[in-house]
C-alpha cells in the first residue's frame, strides 16, 4: 500500500460519524511501550534503534487488523509526506523530525497508527470520529494485547509500563478528545473552563495556539497523569469532564442564540462572505472563519449534507495538505495563502447558499447530551 | 503549535527538561531557538531559559553523580533531557524519581493493565499469597469448612494456571512441597462445592 493511496482518502476520524460529533471532532487513545532490556530511542545507538524497529515492525504488520497497512521508514518519507501525516494527527511532530531508525505503520482507514522509535520504542494510537474514547481504547488495547504475545514489553511490578519520560510511566496511556468550542470562546467562558479542568489533573489546550487564542476554536482535552489509576478510570474521568464541557458549549450556543442572535448571525455571515471572496488567506484566519461556518452548519443555517466538506477544509487548508497534489518545490507562505483561498472559494461555491439571517429553531440546535443518546 | 517565546511562528524545536524537580516543556521556532543559543537540545539547559541565565549551574552544583549500571545514563543526562536511558534507569534513579513521580501522578503504584505473560505470575502470586494466609489462619482457628474452601480456591487457581501456561515459567513459583504439606493438614470433609473463584481481568 502506498502513502499516496492512503492520503487520497480522508481518514475515518474526519469523514466518519460518532456520538456528539458536532462538538467532539475526534477521540484518540495512545499507548507508549518499550522493549525490555533495550535502551530507549533517545539514548540508543543507531544500530540498536534499527534492530528495535525491525523487531517491532515485524510484529505490527502481522496483526490481523493491520493486513491492509501502510508501513514506511521515516527516512523514506519526504518532508511533505511527513507533514501531511502530522496534520492528520497520525504521527506526532516529534516523530516527523526523526530519520534513520524510525518508522510508521498505519491501516487504510487511518484509525490505527504505530510510531516506531518516537520517544518510546512504540507509540500506538487509535482515533475515531466523535466521542468514542471507550471504543478507541478497546481497539488499541486489543492491538497491545496481541503484540505482547510476540514482544516483551518493559514492565515494572510497581510502576507499570516503563517509558522514556516519567510523565508517561504506569499505563503509558494518553487519551484525548478534540473539541470544537466556538460558543464558549465567543461568550468568553473558555479560559474559566480550561482553568477548572486543569485543576483536576486533566489538560485542555488549544490545538494550535493557547487558551482563547486557539485557532479554529479547537481544543484538546487529555489526561495528564498516567500512574496510580487504571486505564478505565482515567477514561471515565475524562468522559465525565468532556460531557460537562459539551453541555457548557451547548448552553453557551443557546444563550448566544437567545441573547446575541444578531452578533452570531453577523459573524457567521461575514465568515461566509470573506471565505467566498478572499484571494489570500492565512491558515489562522481560515481556521477561525471556518469555525464560524462549522457552527453555522450545526445551527442549521446551511443546508444539511455539507458538514463533511466544511470539516475537510479544516485539514485541507493546512500547509502540507495544500501542496500534496503539487509536484512543484515547496511553496512560500504567500503562494500558500492564495492557494488556500482558491481552494476554499471552490469548495464553498459548490455548497448551496446559506440562509443566514433566519434564526434557527431550537430543535435543530443544541440538545442535552442525555437526550441525544438512545 | 506556536513558539513559546515569540508566539507567532511555528515551533520546530521541542525541549523537555527537569527543572527544580518538575517537568518543563518549551517549544521554540527556528529563529528564537537560535537567539536563545539552543543549538543542541540535549546539551541545552532549559533552566537558563525559564529561570534566567546561570540557574542551570546552580541546580547542577549538587549532582548526585549516579549512573545507570545497565545503560550508563547519568542523573545529569536525565536532568538535561527529562528522559531516561533505559528501563533499568527507573531502579537506578528510584530515589530521586519517586518524589518527582509523586508530583506528576495521582499515585505511585500502577493499578492498570498487566501484560498477560506477567499477569499470571503477578496477579496469581498475589492472590495465592492471600489465599494461603487465609488458609493458615483458618487452620489455626480450626475453622475446617472455611479452610476447605480456601483449599478448593487455591487448587482451582493453580489448575487454571496449568491449563493456560502448561510447561512455562508462569506456573506459580511457590514451593509446591510446603503447599502440599499445608493442604494435607486439612481433614477431608465434603464441603459444599464452593463458588468458582472469580478472577479479575
Ligand atoms: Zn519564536
Ligand atoms: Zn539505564
Amino acid at each position: 500500500m502506498k502513502l499516496s493511496n492512503i492520503i487520497a482518502n480522508t481518514g475515518e476520524w474526519l469523514s466518519g460519524s460518532g456520538p456528539h460529533d458536532q462538538i467532539v471532532v475526534s477521540s484518540r487513545v495512545r499507548l507508549a511501550r518499550n522493549l525490555k532490556g533495550k535502551p530507549f530511542p533517545g539514548w540508543a545507538k543507531k544500530a540498536e534503534r534499527v534492530a528495535v524497529l525491525e523487531e517491532i515492525r515485524g510484529a505490527v504488520i502481522m496483526l490481523p487488523e493491520m493486513q491492509e497497512a501502510f508501513s514506511e521508514k521515516l527516512e523514506d518519507l519526504s518532508p511533505l509526506e511527513k507533514q501531511v501525516l502530522v496534520e492528520r494527527h497520525l504521527i506526532s511532530r516529534e516523530h516527523a523530525a526523526k530519520g534513520v531508525g524510525s518508522a510508521v505503520v498505519m491501516n487504510t482507514a487511518q484509525t490505527l497508527s504505530f510510531m516506531i522509535n518516537e520517544e518510546d520504542h512504540l507509540r500506538m494510537q487509535a482515533i475515531r470520529a466523535g466521542l468514542q474514547l471507550d471504543e478507541v481504547f478497546a481497539m488499541i488495547n486489543q492491538a497491545d494485547s496481541e503484540l505482547e504475545e510476540s514482544l516483551d514489553f518493559a514492565f515494572h511490578s510497581e510502576l507499570g509500563y516503563l517509558t522514556a519520560c516519567p510523565t508517561n510511566v504506569g499505563t503509558g496511556m494518553r487519551a484525548s478528545a478534540m473539541l470544537h468550542l466556538p460558543g464558549l470562546v465567543m461568550s468568553e467562558q473558555v479560559n474559566k473552563i480550561i482553568n477548572s479542568v486543569n485543576k483536576i489533573g486533566l489538560a485542555v489546550r488549544g490545538l494550535h495556539g493557547e487558551g482563547s487564542e486557539a485557532m479554529g476554536n479547537l481544543f484538546q482535552v487529555s489526561n495528564q497523569t498516567t500512574l496510580g489509576e487504571a486505564e478505565e478510570e482515567i477514561i471515565s474521568r475524562l468522559n465525565k469532564v468532556i460531557y460537562q464541557i459539551l453541555e457548557h458549549e451547548q448552553n453557551a450556543r443557546q444563550i448566544l442564540l437567545q441573547q446575541r442572535a444578531e452578533t452570531l448571525l453577523d459573524q457567521i455571515g461575514r465568515a461566509y462572505g470573506i471565505l467566498c471572496h478572499a484571494h489570500s488567506i492565512t491558515s489562522k484566519e481560515a481556521l477561525n472563519l471556518l469555525s464560524f461556518i462549522k457552527m453555522g452548519v450545526d445551527l442549521g443555517l446551511f443546508p444539511c449534507g455539507n458538514r463533511l466538506q466544511v470539516d475537510e477544509l479544516f485539514i485541507e487548508t493546512q500547509p502540507a495538505h495544500l501542496q500534496k497534489g503539487l509536484q512543484a518545490a515547496k511553496l512560500g507562505s504567500e503562494e500558500r495563502d492564495s492557494l488556500r483561498a482558491a481552494l476554499i472559494r471552490t469548495k464553498l461555491k459548490k455548497m448551496p447558499e446559506p440562509e443566514i439571517g433566519k434564526i434557527p429553531t431550537t430543535s435543530t440546535t443544541a440538545q442535552s447530551p442525555t437526550s441525544e443518546e438512545s | 503549535m506556536f513558539c513559546d517565546v515569540c508566539k507567532s511562528k511555528d515551533a520546530t524545536v521541542f525541549l523537555t527538561q527537569i527543572v527544580e524537580g518538575k517537568m518543563q516543556k518549551v517549544n521554540l521556532c527556528e529563529a528564537c531557538s537560535k537567539e536563545k543559543g539552543v543549538n543542541d537540545p540535549t546539551g541545552f539547559a532549559l533552566a537558563d531559559l525559564l529561570l534566567g541565565l546561570g540557574a542551570a549551574q546552580e541546580i547542577e552544583k549538587n549532582p548526585l553523580g549516579i549512573r545507570c549500571p545497565v545503560c550508563g545514563f547519568s542523573q545529569t543526562d536525565f536532568k538535561k533531557t527529562g528522559r531516561l536511558g533505559c528501563s533499568a534507569c527507573y531502579d537506578a534513579f528510584s530515589e530521586g524519581l519517586s518524589g518527582m513521580l509523586k508530583n506528576m501522578h495521582r499515585g505511585l503504584i500502577h493499578t492498570g493493565k498487566i501484560p498477560s505473560r506477567l499477569a499470571l505470575t503477578l496477579i496469581k502470586d498475589r492472590e495465592l499469597v492471600s489465599l494461603q494466609q487465609g488458609l493458615e489462619k483458618a487452620i489455626l482457628e480450626e475453622k475446617f469448612e472455611e479452610a476447605a474452601n480456601f483449599r478448593d480456591k487455591i487448587r482451582s487457581l493453580e489448575s487454571e494456571g496449568n491449563r493456560v501456561e502448561e510447561g512455562t515459567q508462569a506456573v506459580s513459583e511457590a514451593d509446591p512441597l510446603s503447599e502440599q504439606n499445608r493442604l494435607s493438614l486439612i481433614p477431608k470433609i465434603e464441603a459444599s462445592p464452593s463458588p468458582k473463584s472469580k478472577k479479575k481481568p
